[in-house]
């Protein structure tokens, strides 16, 4: 007789997608990066949540930030603590809603939680890949996705969505697609990196090409990985996710044990909660992966190569765009996102925006937020009702 | 629909392009798109407004009209507008010449505040008009800057902005023989469509 389902299981939840199986898909043939190099052979894994329609014209494509990866909604097991990342916004009559999209999230080219990464046996060597993966940018993720979509047999998206990295590959998609999705959503982006963002990265990557344990991105073979490296990396860029004010709200000067000790161990709240968060990290991602995911985001700048205009570059979608950010935002500020809006307005093409009036900080976009659940959620319901009314794509083109 | 709004609609021609400066909940700009195929934006800072904008499909900006309209280039639009808003920004003046950069035409309506009633109100109560077009205390009403059609007239003729069409309407949203000899007595709300 099978287990009575307890009822305050969190899988079990009306708004949960439940218990969902990642699956692998191998590819063979080979992919031509923008670095100049190929990889001839390589594994995406991904998890896909609702049902796809008759004429598959209701997948939406989650694209995840940098630390994210394929496990967006639902439990892998009934033992499960913690849902996939963006299971606040995923699930049966949730923003993105299950109920009315298939929804496809995948682990890109480079990641470490199943599709071929630097820690992935390199077929050449019979060695992992380490330092010798090819390096991945915005738009060669984008190819993978595309071919992902092939097999899939999605011709077109209804929506291309993702926050920070992921909304970067969500803008990319529009550009080098454009006749493959309806809708991008962009969320808490920006159309390149600034100086100060690479900064941070560049002192993240050091850290950890620094650490002894490191042995040039060969750390595999010796048993190691670079644990304070990544522990450090994540640190600084756990600062840049939270803002000045989520921290005072969360810590402020609260002490751990209440009184000073004069001395360098942990004292603060705030010293306790970034420590616990890097070791947390360091214990599920590879390093190698960190190193390429900050890289790709660095190199990120679409505009590039239609001689530095984001106007030209953006005359290329012909999808229609929602752009959100977040007031409190430093990493990528509402500035960066109006970047955007202001090159697809100048270009002419169908935007709407939304600024998200919250102390949160970047990491607001994994955040129920009332304002945000309510705007993201409204723009997705026309997104699924223009699905089940049969829009035109012509009409849905139509520039503005 | 408003009938303002009706009456906005007819000046428009079919193709045009145009920004709704605190476009609501997107009214306008769906009855064009619909009815007449015009691109375009809405500006709004009202989140009930932004969700009721992102249902219906029409595109919409959250931004604040008193930051000023520098994202946009110059004649950018064939058409500006800028419905019952005009008396609630810190500088119409501004927002006037801002909306004559970006547009060809600007399309403005605001409650006239040389109306009789509110002149019976104010000289004969000696307290500040509250009417169904003015429905607000003078302590909480975003209206700061309330003119009448001789003042916005005169305003135009100073700065040199050319009026091409005018609508005097009333409470009924009518035009009536009364409103059209003297604007700014019978008048309710003033439409107008100007440029440069």
């Amino acid at each position: 007789m099978p287990q009575p389902i307890p009822q305050d299981a969190p899988w079990a939840a009306e708004d949960s997608v439940g218990l969902v199986e990642p699956r692998t898909l191998s590819f063979d043939t080979a992919l031509e990066l923008e670095c100049g190099r190929t990889l001839s052979s390589y594994e995406l894994v991904y998890e896909t949540y609702g049902t796809l329609n008759d004429d598959a014209s209701n997948a939406v494509l989650i694209c995840h930030a940098l630390s994210g990866h394929h496990h967006a909604a639902g439990y892998h097991s009934t033992d499960d603590k913690r849902p996939g990342w963006w299971d606040t916004c995923i699930g049966p009559g949730k923003v993105i809603d299950t109920n009315r999209f298939f929804v496809v999230s995948l682990n890109n080219l480079g990641g470490c939680h199943g599709s071929t990464g630097p820690a992935s046996i390199n077929p050449d060597t019979g060695q992992p890949w380490g330092p010798d993966f090819p390096m991945m940018t915005v738009k060669d993720w984008v190819n993978s996705q595309a071919r992902l979509a092939d097999v899939l047999g999605i011709s077109r998206w209804a929506a291309v969505i993702g926050g920070s990295m992921g909304g970067m590959q969500a803008l990319q998609w529009s550009i080098d697609y454009p006749d493959r999705l309806s809708h991008a959503v962009v969320i808490a982006a920006a159309p390149k990196l600034s100086a100060q963002n690479i900064a941070f990265n560049e002192v993240a990557r050091q850290s950890i090409l620094t650490d002894p344990n490191f042995h040039g991105g060969r750390y595999y073979l010796h048993d190691t990985y670079p644990r304070q490296g990544l522990i450090l990396a994540r640190m600084v860029g756990h600062i840049t996710y939270l803002s000045d004010d989520a921290m005072r709200m969360k810590f402020g000067r609260d002490l751990r044990a209440g009184r000073f000790h004069f001395g360098f161990d942990v004292e603060f709240q705030v010293e306790s909660y970034l420590r616990h968060q890097g070791e947390v990290f360091s214990r599920n991602f590879d390093a190698n992966t960190y190193l390429l995911m900050t890289k790709a985001l660095d190199y990120f700048d679409p505009a590039r190569e239609f001689d530095n205009s984001l106007e030209t570059a953006l005359a290329k979608p012909e999808c229609k765009f929602l752009v959100m950010s977040f007031t409190s935002d430093w990493r990528f500020a509402p500035e960066r996102s109006r970047e955007i809006v202001n090159g697809l307005v100048h270009a002419g093409r169908d935007v709407s925006y939304a600024e998200i009036d919250t102390p949160k900080g970047h990491d607001a976009f994994l955040l129920d937020i009332p304002e945000y659940t309510k705007l993201f959620g409204a723009y997705m319901h026309r997104v699924a009702n223009e699905v089940e009314n049969g829009v035109n794509p012509v009409e849905a083109g139509n520039h503005a | 629909m408003r009938d303002d709004l009706h009456l906005i609609s007819d000046w428009i021609p079919a193709d045009a392009s145009l920004l709704d400066l605190g476009c609501g909940d997107g009214t306008l700009l769906a009855h064009l798109k619909q009815h007449k195929k015009i691109r375009g934006y809405g500006l709004e800072i009202n989140q009930d407004n932004l969700a009721a904008c992102f249902e219906k499909g029409v595109n919409v900006l959250e931004q604040d009209l008193d930051e000023g309209l520098g994202n946009f280039q110059n004649h950018r639009f064939d058409y500006v507008v800028m419905t019952q808003a005009l008396q609630a920004v810190l500088r119409p003046d501004q927002v006037l010449n801002e909306m004559l950069r970006v547009g060809r035409e600007a399309i403005i309506t605001f409650p006239n505040f040389g109306h009789w009633r509110v002149r019976a109100y104010l000289g004969l109560k000696g307290r500040m008009p509250v009417s169904s077009a003015l429905p607000y205390e003078w302590y909480n009403t975003p209206n700061i800057h309330l003119c009448t059609v001789q003042d916005f007239e005169t305003h135009c003729r100073k700065s040199n902005i050319r009026i091409l069409e005018r609508q005097v309407i009333n409470r009924h949203h009518r035009s009536g023989l009364l409103a059209r000899l003297w604007p700014n007595l019978f008048g309710e709300i003033a439409i107008y469509r100007v440029t440069v």
